[in-house]
């Protein structure tokens, strides 16, 4: 299984650690597994990435443009600036819940990210939006957003690993007290 | 054997201890910082970890453990290795029993340093060998090469790996614990004419550093690293190579899956330079392409080979502008770059792109965080001096956000430190202006505290602002001598900032909390109309190492919707939603900074109620 995800947002929201799951999966079914994370400077609030890419024969844990197998994005802007990483078919998993740069807050740009969706429902085949906002609010906590779009992207078959797969490596990898909350979210969207 | 999903940083980490590394020090900077912090983590009974005061003070640590025949190392970014550099100019002679290497991060693009400095540089400036990683296995590998070759040749090497392999994963092959070198240091013995530098001394080991570097050539060209991979039948005929390093390399294998399996040399060991093994590399080839991220270091020595055995290959890289001269290398530059030099341009179809253009995206610069102090303290600042002739010279650290509007609280930020003496030097020349420098506290002990002397020594007119948030955020929360605590796990005494300026001499040193704006703002007022050299300390924590209080929330029946907030203090919690403002309760703090300002009282809730 040779697989290339980009996972994209905004500093804070918890692509790192989403990242980090789905490696610990590759890895629990000997899968060779790479990946690239922002750190630094850009995690106050500014765009991130991951790359993530598993199977055989890699050398670099970046990913070229045009050969995303799928982008779990979680900010409609910053899925769209990554979208030149999606290949020909690719999937697209998008939080539509937007993040208020405050450069658009202070000169009152009107950004809401529905333009954002709209321009991926028309150019993106095989998209799925979830409504984050909601299920954030009905779960209780919006710290849970990564687990949530893992959940979907489970239920899709884009991410190649099962739901048990998934809960196995939250169990080893999150603390105790949060994998109850984390559970509800890996099953909410499916 | 086994193995581990680990990040390059900690990948270098676990090397040095299976290298059974004794001491190590450094000062935190991106992308450095983890390999010393992994050390710490997975640590053992005899090895000793530090984050010294600064860099200059971690290689010292290091050299002195290193005389000892500690193996140890010292870690730090690119621009860190311009503080340490007195130190290493000079133990470049001296030389050292133990193996020593001296991790130098370096940050291509720059993503978040000052400088596109190369560090390889430094290392022939130093006449120290460096080892350039391009993986993460890789670099777990090197380092403890690196180890047996500093011991070996009595000298301190360079380990220079980049962004994209200290903050890249991969699944790597790891020795299991039992297979780990223990290294016991012999114990310093003395002898000055080995550990004290004079002129002649110096004069006698430039000599031997010299043959040594030539001999080390040859022995690099045998390294199993500097490796030279062979051209496909098919490309055979094609007299072209590429010669790339770092995490270039990797980027041109993947390419050259897809365009071409043309002759390539992978330089791992930029200094001394693997001469035989370029040769070798260069026989029979016409062009050679040049790939690495930073200055052209492959490309200038292959090109110095090239004019010294009269060989007519054509060297291109990006002195002859065929590759970009600045910012970091990707997967798709490379591939470019390759398909353009090779003569094998992508088809129509595929240079046509994908996507249409999208709609605007909006800009997302990083910021000062939802209920960062900093924004109190810049803001009081801003407000007390308004109207008069001021200049605010910022420093390294988040603080450094505050140039951001709406605070547009920097006017001027150089490197570690150096906010204090630019304030001094616009002082002189500027006599009507209120000259402020902003310093945050861990960048107060690395390197402020010698502007302070400068400044009361020469009687400056200058106010000191300390932004004390009892850690080294802007790393991830490191401790420093102010903090009380050691990368031991030892709790110290914490050195007081206020003592140790009030000891240099600074006859006002005010104490405040940005958090309570209006005193904040009467704080600024009285010192700043003081003479001579001021200082005030605004004490608050991180909210990254605090519990957060309760949100605040806007009551939409008082607000007037002037959105002074939104305006002035430009926190990402403030947002406007349907022309309205409203405060994002997964952001906000609770720190009440908004609350304060709001001319109307319409935001209420968190720590004062």
């Amino acid at each position: 299984m040779n697989k290339n995800i980009v996972l994209c947002g905004v500093g804070g929201q918890g692509t790192v650690l989403a990242s980090k799951l789905i490696a610990a999966a590759a890895m629990a079914k000997h899968i060779p597994v790479m990946s690239a994370e922002t750190i630094g400077m850009a995690q106050r609030g500014g765009s991130v990435f991951s790359h993530l890419r598993m199977g055989e024969g890699l050398y670099s844990p970046m990913i070229a443009e045009r050969t995303a197998d799928l982008i779990i994005g979680f900010e409609p802007g910053e899925t769209v600036r990554m979208l030149p990483f999606l290949k020909e078919g690719g999937q697209v998993i998008v939080s539509a819940r937007p993040i208020m740069p405050v450069t658009a807050t202070l000169s009152d740009s009107g950004y809401n990210g529905e333009e954002m969706i709209g321009y991926l429902k028309a150019h993106v085949e095989n998209l799925t939006v979830v409504d984050a906002g909601e299920a954030c609010k009905e779960l209780g906590s919006t710290k849970v957003l990564n687990i949530l779009l893992l959940g979907k992207a489970v239920s899709t078959g884009a991410l190649g690993f099962t739901e048990e797969e998934i809960r196995a490596v939250i169990k080893e990898k999150v603390p105790e007290k949060f994998h109850e909350l984390n559970f509800r979210a890996l099953t909410y969207a499916k | 054997m086994h193995t581990e999903f680990l990040m390059g940083n900690e990948a270098i980490a676990l090397g040095a201890i299976a290298a059974g590394v004794n001491l190590i020090s450094g000062y935190p900077g991106t992308p450095s910082t983890e390999v010393l912090e992994t050390v710490a983590k997975h640590r053992r009974e005899n090895q000793y970890v530090e984050w010294s005061v600064n860099e200059k003070a971690a290689m010292e640590v290091a050299a002195g453990a290193a005389y000892c025949g500690a193996r140890v190392m010292v870690t730090m970014k690119q621009v860190g290795l311009n503080v340490a550099s007195d130190p290493l100019m000079s133990l470049e002679y001296i030389g050292v029993k133990g193996g020593m290497v001296i991790l130098v991060a370096d940050d291509p693009g720059p993503i978040s340093s000052q400088t596109e400095q190369d560090t390889r540089h430094f290392s022939a400036f130093s006449k120290l060998p460096c080892f350039d990683p391009s993986s993460a296995q890789e670099a777990y590998e090197m380092v403890q090469e690196a180890f047996e070759f500093s011991e070996k040749y009595g000298t301190p090497v360079f380990f220079r790996p980049t962004t994209r392999v200290c903050h890249g994963y991969a699944s790597v092959l790891v020795r299991d614990a039992e297979e780990y070198t223990v290294h016991e240091p012999e114990g310093f013995v003395k002898d000055s004419k080995r550990w004290v530098i004079f002129p002649r001394l110096s004069y006698q080991n430039h000599i031997k550093i010299e043959a040594r570097n030539e001999e080390l050539s040859e022995v690099f060209s045998g390294y199993g690293r500097n490796r030279i991979y062979p051209a496909d039948e098919a490309d055979a005929s094609l007299k072209k190579g590429i010669a790339a390093g770092g995490i270039s390399f990797t980027y041109a294998m993947e390419a050259r899956e897809a365009i071409g399996r043309v002759r390539l040399f992978q330089v791992a060991t930029p200094h001394p330079f693997p001469e035989k093994k370029a040769l070798e590399f260069l026989e029979g080839l016409d062009e050679v392409l040049c790939l690495e991220e930073l200055d052209p270091v492959i490309e200038r020595e292959l090109t110095y080979i090239c004019g010294k055995y009269h060989l007519p290959v054509r060297i291109y890289g990006k002195c002859s502008h065929h590759v970009k001269n600045a910012g970091e290398n990707s997967r798709d530059s490379v591939a470019e770059d390759m398909r353009k030099f090779l003569g094998r341009e992508q088809t129509e179809e595929k240079t046509q792109d994908a996507f249409p253009a999208p709609p605007k995206l909006p800009v997302r610069p990083p910021v000062l965080c939802a209920g960062c102090p900093h924004r109190a303290s810049f803001y009081a600042v801003k407000k007390a001096m308004k109207g008069k002739k001021t200049i605010f010279c910022g420093d390294i650290g988040c603080y450094t956000l505050g140039n951001a509007m709406p605070l547009d609280m920097v006017d001027t930020c150089l490197c570690m430190g150096a906010g204090l003496g630019i304030a001094q030097g616009v002082g002189r020349i500027e006599p009507d202006t209120s000259c402020f420098a902003f310093v945050g506290d861990s960048t107060f002990f690395a390197s402020a505290i010698t502007g302070v002397v400068n400044a009361v020594y020469n009687q400056a007119e200058m106010t000191l602002v300390v932004l004390d948030n009892s850690t080294t955020a802007m790393t991830g929360h490191q401790p420093h001598p102010g903090t009380g605590r050691t990368m031991m796990g030892q709790m110290t005494e914490r050195v007081n900032i206020e003592a140790v300026l009030r000891g240099i001499g600074v006859q006002v040193v005010e104490t405040a909390d940005p958090l309570d704006h209006e005193a904040a703002v009467e704080c600024v007022k009285k010192t700043a109309a003081q003479p001579g050299v001021k200082a005030i300390i605004f004490k608050s924590p991180c909210i990254a190492v605090v519990k957060p209080s309760d949100v605040l929330k806007v009551e939409e029946a008082r607000c007037i919707g002037c959105k002074k907030c939104v305006k002035e203090l430009g926190c990402p919690a403030l947002i406007i939603k349907d022309g309205k403002v409203c405060i994002d309760d997964g952001l906000c703090t609770g720190c009440t900074l908004c609350s304060q300002i709001c001319p109307v009282g319409a935001i209420g809730g968190g720590q004062n109620e």
